[in-house]
């Protein structure tokens, strides 16, 4: 039987016709669910009152599955058939993923996407996301009493397509209906109410336990714009971890520690870390399997010492948002804590002397993601109050372009353009007579596409042969709100058209999409010079094709020294094209086109009165 | 005639106003709905209406309409939780059987 919730005036549902709705928070480490309740946002707890559930599954040998705290046992006792940090997988195919070899997972390699072999047979991450997603949904709906209308679930800012589609195809898996796929750095900022706050723009720093993102989003008249992301895919709470248990090794005199013992003295390091949060110096005292034992005191200041270059790693991507938001630090009206990585105090005071002001941190880090999930999950079905009717907008993290002749990526949506966006560009026919076009779209900030990443393909076929130049071919990019991207071709004099949508295929991890910003940014000038020179080469490929064809359709409109200048001049500029001296190819170009002058003069004089020939002047 | 609340109800209530950061106080009411012919309402309240009767119940503010009184007077509401979920629970007098699924009952 249902108990009954406080609704806002005039919103009470009819019997049975309660919208429910919650917010996902689908961790790395640990996954949440949230509600809306009489007004407030809740974290939906287990049994136990526990809210966070450890995004672990383990696939038991003769059946069954353990999940979150239930299956944390078996990440030592089976590690093959226990799945953690399934997300490092969602829409990645086995070369994406770095580190493969430490990992105790059986992958298979099928084209495209990983899939994982344990003792119930093959799983995909979709699968293996999705029965977190369904314990987390059955969780809800104990918790709610009644059948859920729908779900926000949260993914990084820097998710890809792939990876968007991958998060959405396991909601789905797992029977959840899904509103939204919301940013997480924007989910952060809806639960701290900066919805309802004053306009500015906000920084969300997000340091979780292995990964940093940092977003800068903008408020303008209830609208969420995000203005820019960066991060640092492999920079969270467990390198400060880390750097303690590499101190402790240093100065407690012992010998190499087993695997276990390094297990141990590892959550030992963890443990006194969060300690030293709330008090200023705390012992580190563990006995050793090998019977040594480490008696320390870790005072507060040692661990800022130890720590401080991590700290101020931190800083490089925010540096990077903001300049790619083009602002300082002085145009942040405030910064919302996420993670809880945050907790450190030196961490609160970088990031205060910074922005020079005080982040917001009276939400609890681990949950903030989860409760603003929930609250737009609240509006979207319609359980808003009134004068409530915010929208949320994000942006793509990559360029997206098609390949042009000559491998040149022209980019039609940019790097950072608010979501839902649809942008259009036409195209034309390189060849006489062409009837298909083939797409390429591909996704990144380089010139070059070898050197952005390929993203899908299809072909327009059925347009009329005409001359090449004339076609009109209107190719038009969407990406929907949720950061999902269809791909439309239309030859606008016949009507045909042809579309694509992106799916999972192959993918990217965070660290190579940092990788390629860096390296658009490193590369900008030898890519302006490829760029060049490969213009250079079109053209020069454009006007060889030109020649050929008017040499072969009215050669004999030259004499034969005029014929032997141009062949001389053809056969040294195919010798150029292939060369990279783009501007011996811009003379060769030029050169030619200055031989050919008065022959395509002559040609358009014969066809003017092959046209002329046989008509009076009345019928023209 | 007066309807009440249990102290915990007053409790969880006053609590959600103070987050909601505004309301008068909590309006009960039935409608003509339901699978047992009538359902109960409950919302928050910013502004009592005229013909409403205001009753303080643990220094909480219960808001009804006329007519619902008719069919809620000596109802006590609890607030409970069960099993993973938790929420109010009208104790109806009136009520001569419910639905199973405790929204909606008949006089």
């Amino acid at each position: 039987m249902s108990l009954l919730q406080i609704a806002e005036p005039g919103q009470s549902a009819a019997p049975h016709k309660h919208r429910l709705a919650i917010g996902i928070d689908l961790g790395t480490t640990n996954s949440l669910v949230a509600t809306v309740r009489n007004g407030i946002a809740v974290c939906l707890t287990d049994e136990q009152g526990r809210a966070l559930m450890p995004s672990v599954v383990h696939y038991r040998d003769g059946g069954g599955i353990e999940l979150g705290f239930d299956a944390m046992n078996a990440r030592v006792s089976d590690p093959r058939n226990t799945i953690v940090s399934v997300k490092r997988f969602m829409g990645r195919g086995l070369a994406d993923v770095t580190h493969i070899e430490a990992m105790p997972y059986v992958f298979e390699g099928i084209p495209g996407m990983l899939r994982l072999r344990t003792v119930q047979g093959s799983k995909s991450p979709v699968e293996i996301s999705a029965e977190l997603l369904r314990a987390l949904r059955e969780r809800a709906e104990a918790s709610l009493g009644g059948e859920l209308t729908g779900a926000v679930v949260t993914v990084p800012a820097y998710f890809d397509d792939a990876q968007r589609q991958a998060t959405r195809d396991a909601a789905r898996l797992a029977g959840l209906h899904v509103l939204r796929l919301l940013n997480e750095p924007t989910a952060a900022a809806v639960a701290y109410g900066l919805d309802n706050a004053s306009e500015g723009v906000y920084a969300v720093f997000d340091l979780g336990g292995g990964t940093f993102d940092l977003s800068i989003l903008k408020l303008t008249r209830g609208v969420f714009e995000v203005l820019s992301t960066n991060g640092d895919t492999s920079l969270g709470g467990d390198d400060f971890d880390h750097r303690l248990y590499c101190w402790v090794l240093d100065n407690a005199r012992i010998a190499p520690p087993s695997a276990e013992d390094a297990r141990r003295l590892q959550m030992a390091a963890r443990a006194v870390k969060e300690l030293l949060t709330v008090s200023e110096e705390t012992p580190f005292r563990l006995r050793l399997d090998s019977g040594e034992e480490v008696d320390l005191t870790v005072t507060r200041a040692a661990f800022f010492e130890m720590t401080r270059p991590l700290v101020q790693k931190t800083l490089t991507p925010v540096k990077r948002a903001l300049r790619d938001a083009r602002l300082s630090p002085r145009d942040i009206k405030g910064v919302v804590m996420v993670g809880g990585a945050t907790r450190m105090p030196h961490i609160q005071r970088a990031v205060a002397e910074y922005f020079g002001q005080e982040p917001l941190t009276n939400l609890d880090p681990d949950k903030v993601v989860a409760l603003g999930a929930a609250m737009q999950a609240n509006a979207l079905v319609g359980n808003r109050r009134e004068n409530d009717h915010w929208l949320l907008l994000d942006v793509i993290p990559l360029s997206l372009g098609l390949e042009t002749m000559g491998g040149l990526s022209e980019k039609i949506i940019p790097r950072n353009a608010t979501l839902p966006v649809a942008r259009a560009q036409e195209f034309t026919t390189f060849k006489d007579g062409q009837t298909a076009m083939s797409f390429h779209v591909v996704q990144g900030e380089r010139e070059l596409v070898a050197d952005c990443r390929s993203l899908a393909r299809f072909e327009l076929r059925g347009i009329p042969p005409m001359a090449a130049g004339v076609a009109r071919i209107r190719v038009i990019f969407q990406v929907d709100a949720d950061g999902l991207l269809s791909v439309s071709a239309r030859e606008t004099s016949t009507g045909v058209e042809a579309s694509i949508h992106v799916k999972p295929s192959y993918g990217l991890t965070d660290d190579e999409i940092a990788g390629m910003l860096r390296s658009s940014l490193e590369h900008a000038g030898d890519d302006l010079t490829a760029r060049a020179l490969r213009e250079q080469q079109v053209e020069a490929e454009r006007l060889l094709e030109a020649c050929t064809q008017a040499l072969a359709a009215d050669g004999e409109l030259l004499d034969e020294a005029e014929r032997a200048a141009i062949d001389a001049l053809i056969a040294r500029l195919r010798q150029l094209a292939p060369g990279n001296d783009a501007t011996a190819l811009s003379d060769g170009i030029a050169a030619l086109s200055r031989a050919t002058e008065s022959f395509a003069t002559r040609r358009m004089n014969r066809a003017l009165s092959t046209a002329l020939t046989g008509h009076n002047i009345d019928e023209l | 005639m007066s309807v009440t609340l249990t102290e915990r109800a007053a409790r969880h209530i006053s609590n959600f106003i103070d987050k909601r950061g505004k309301g008068f106080g909590v309006r009960l009411g039935i409608k003509t709905s339901g699978c047992s012919g009538m359902a109960y309402k409950l919302e928050f309240v910013d502004q009592a209406l005229d013909g409403d009767l205001v009753i303080d119940s643990h220094g909480v503010k219960i808001v009804i309409d006329q007519k619902s009184l008719v069919y809620l007077d000596g109802t006590e509401l609890d607030y409970v939780r069960e099993g993973l979920n938790e929420g109010f629970k009208f104790n109806n007098p009136n009520a001569k059987n419910q639905c199973g699924c405790g929204e909606s009952f008949n006089v």
